[in-house]
């Protein structure tokens, strides 16, 4: 039954992408983006990783489709028609995808459990880790204990983006916005749905920001899901509100902020005696630090993420809107 | 229960059927108008009809809660989506198939 879901999604997959290829309105295209990461995050569940699927579903189909569409209302909904031959770049792409299809040959076969990605590490932290980390969700334990440190170049990794879309666009905020007007004034229905969704996102983003120790969840999801609140705001009430309830200034503060938050839990436990993100130091109790290690850094990352979402929202959506004023 | 699975699997049945057919009308239907309003009966009866089934097949523990707060998340939202599809294309100026036909007759 997995493997006839399965096949059926990796043909809608297929069939997503050549739309897309084929497709030259753009809008059209950002839409179906948001339909392959969707399609995705259902195979992610169907393989059992939920943590993933949820990151998918979150970043791929709702940030990044509204931060496409903001880049659309800059640059016009029609692709240019190319003047090149399209031969060369074909041939390119067609090797590539010869030899990655060669590459597949000498894969291990698929779900056995004598693959080497089983044997590797993983006995170990499934073995392992309810002892020594004593965290329920595994993969909370992979990735901000045992591989904190990649985590911890992930989130610089997200701060870095943010640094380079502020040089690039910067926020524009109009000195004029006395009377903050709104895009969708004359939506009664939207106003009041929005108000009653907006606390509910924030909460359901606390739950999985401090709920992903047990369950699917953790900072990078939650703060994608407190910006999305955030974004829905700033999309129903108009920007200038939203920039009045978060300022730019405010993100700019709280995006580093995290990432120090992170890197200064790993010089804390250095300076307890142990290495860099060494959790067990935190605590007279080696479990009790993990946990609160894992807690700290989940929060830095959440802060990051969130103040780098929003930042690169307010980025677009500011040029957009002062594009639509002149 | 026995008669909760008979019950839940007529319930899923329907709220397939009212998919397949939302889906249908989304092809079919001929302009926007009827085609949200295709889109709609899958996002408000067809999933109501399916939650309220799976609900059914559920212990009546905590996945029960989960599925009633998807439930009622999703009443509040998808026709909300599906009120401002509607009200911005009327926004933007899309007329229904009776209103452009007496605009022709008129000019």
């Amino acid at each position: 039954m997995a493997v006839l879901i399965d096949l059926v999604l990796l043909s809608m997959l297929a069939l997503t992408a050549l739309r897309i290829i084929f497709l030259k309105d753009l809008f059209a295209v950002v839409m179906l983006f948001g339909i392959y990461s969707f399609l995705s995050a259902l195979i992610f569940i169907n393989l059992d990783a939920v943590d993933v699927a949820f990151t998918e579903a979150a970043v791929g189909a709702g940030i990044s489709t509204v931060l496409m569409l903001s880049t659309l209302a800059l640059t016009g909904r029609k692709e240019k028609e190319s003047k090149h031959s399209s031969i060369l770049p074909f041939l390119v792409v067609t090797v590539t995808g010869a030899a990655l299809i060669y590459g597949t040959i000498d894969m291990p076969p698929f779900g056995d459990a004598n693959n080497p990605i089983h044997q590797h590490v993983a006995p170990r932290y499934i073995e392992q880790s309810p002892v020594e980390v004593g965290l329920p969700n595994m993969v909370t334990s992979v990735l901000a204990s045992y591989r904190g440190f990649d985590t911890l170049g992930e989130t610089v990794v997200v701060f870095a983006a943010m640094i380079g879309v502020l040089t690039l666009l910067s926020v524009r905020r109009k000195e004029d916005d006395e009377a903050p007007d709104s895009g969708l004034k004359s939506h009664r229905v939207l106003h009041v749905v929005a108000k009653i969704i907006i606390p509910f996102v924030i909460l359901f983003a606390l739950y999985v920001q401090f709920h992903g120790d047990y369950g699917p969840g953790g900072g990078f999801q939650a703060g994608v899901i407190a910006a999305a609140a955030i974004i829905l705001y700033a999309l129903v009430f108009g920007l200038p509100m939203a920039l009045r309830v978060i300022s730019p200034k405010f993100l700019q503060i709280l995006a580093p902020l995290g990432v120090l938050l992170y890197a200064s839990v790993g010089i804390y436990s250095m300076f307890m005696g142990g290495n860099f993100l060494d959790y067990n130091k935190l605590a007279h109790d080696p479990v009790h630090g993990q946990h609160y290690g894992i807690i700290i850094i989940e929060l830095g990352v959440g802060i990051t993420v969130f103040a780098v979402m929003l930042s690169i929202f307010y980025a677009f959506a500011s040029q957009a809107e002062r594009r639509n004023v002149s | 229960m026995f008669f909760l699975d008979i019950l839940s699997g007529v319930l899923l049945l329907v709220g397939v059927f009212f998919g397949f057919t939302g889906a249908l009308g989304l092809f079919r239907f001929p302009d926007f108008f009827t085609r949200v309003h295709a889109a709609s009966v899958t996002e408000s009866i067809a999933s109501i009809l399916i939650l309220t089934g799976l609900m059914l097949q559920t212990q009546f523990d905590l996945n029960t809660a989960k599925l009633i707060f998807i439930l009622l998340f999703l009443m509040i939202t998808s026709p909300t989506a599906s009120h401002a599809l509607a009200k911005s294309a009327r926004h933007g100026g899309l007329l229904s198939i009776p209103e452009s036909k007496k605009k022709k007759e008129n000019s």
